[in-house]
């Protein structure tokens, strides 16, 4: 009975039809526009924002600076949040940041067991991995673990210490200074500052 | 492992939820500890029949927090939500391929 089937030609004669979240969302922002109480505007300068200008390039910016300026350094890990905010790296909700730094005795890692805080001025949004249950249980359990899967060795002299984010207070890993970096230029010093030097889940990179 | 540059956001709503809830926190409709604090909670309350993923996942909790919260505070009853939800549901079935989707009355 070819009369009840569709064509191929009419599988798709509407447009494709968003996933149930993507319209629920939908729904709220009509809903929510309609009583004024949002600017679409502004929802898509919030989206420019992340997906476009903020970013770990600001995080390290931050570093490569501590890196390169002892004062720098000094005045950033006493009170972060007043230096980045100088930067320009203000947090949206007017978190605190706090900087922990890498030594050869301390390794920082850095996690939220609550939900997903983090650093957003300095790194931008999290990675899935850092949102994920079996991150956010095994960083404090088993942290030299996660280290590992993470490719990361550490001397056995080097302790590890956990960081728990929270709305309030962001940390943001100062991770070592890889050798044979003397002299190098900022950008290059920048360069080698990964994302994931910064959550203390990596280390920087080495020179090239 | 952060080599391969991944998308800021996997999918266009994930950005949506997201900046909708941070232009509501910033309008001073909830302080963002509040937030948090009832987004762990959904978050817990998922991971225990499953571990999450930090994907879809993660911003479908995010979503349900944030209907339960404009919910709670009559800003967006959930009966009305649903009707609204369907609206869109319609127009999109009803718009032809290629054209701008629009709700009817907006």
């Amino acid at each position: 009975m070819p009369h009840d089937h569709h064509s191929h030609d009419d599988a798709h004669p509407h447009a494709l039809l968003p996933s149930d979240p993507a319209l629920r969302v939908k729904a709220l922002e009509t809903i929510l526009t309609r009583k004024g109480l949002i600017d679409p505007a502004a929802l898509d300068e919030i989206i420019d924002t992340y997906e476009n200008k903020i970013g770990p390039k600001n995080g390290a910016d931050v570093v490569a600076r501590a890196w390169s300026d002892a004062g720098f350094r000094k005045a950033l890990l006493e009170d972060a949040t007043a230096v980045v905010r100088d930067l320009g790296y203000y947090g949206r909700q007017g978190e605190h940041v706090v900087v922990v730094e890498n030594t050869p005795e301390t390794h920082n890692m850095v996690v939220c067991t609550l939900c997903s805080c983090y650093p957003w001025s300095l790194l931008g949004i999290p990675p899935a991995w850092y949102k994920s249950d079996a991150y956010r249980a095994r960083a404090v359990r088993e942290p030299r673990k996660v280290l590992a899967d993470f490719g990361v060795t550490l001397p056995e002299g080097t302790a590890v210490r956990v960081w728990d984010s929270t709305a309030e207070m962001r940390y943001l890993v100062l991770p070592m200074r890889p050798e044979r970096t003397e002299g190098m230029p900022f950008e290059q010093l920048a360069a080698l500052v990964t994302r994931d030097s910064m959550i203390g889940t990596g280390l920087a990179k080495a020179p090239a | 492992m952060s080599e391969i540059p991944e998308p800021v956001f996997a999918e266009l709503w994930h950005a949506q939820v997201f900046a909708l809830t941070v232009h509501l926190s910033e309008a001073g409709r909830f302080a963002w500890p509040d937030w948090a604090e009832r987004f762990g909670a959904t978050l817990k309350a998922h991971g225990l029949a499953r571990d999450l993923d930090g994907g879809d996942d993660y911003f479908n909790a995010w979503l349900e927090t944030l209907e339960a919260i404009l919910a709670e505070d009559g800003i967006a009853d959930p009966v009305e939500a649903a009707q609204v939800r369907l609206a869109w549901e319609a127009a999109y079935l009803s718009t032809p391929h290629g054209s701008p989707v629009r709700l009817a009355g907006d």
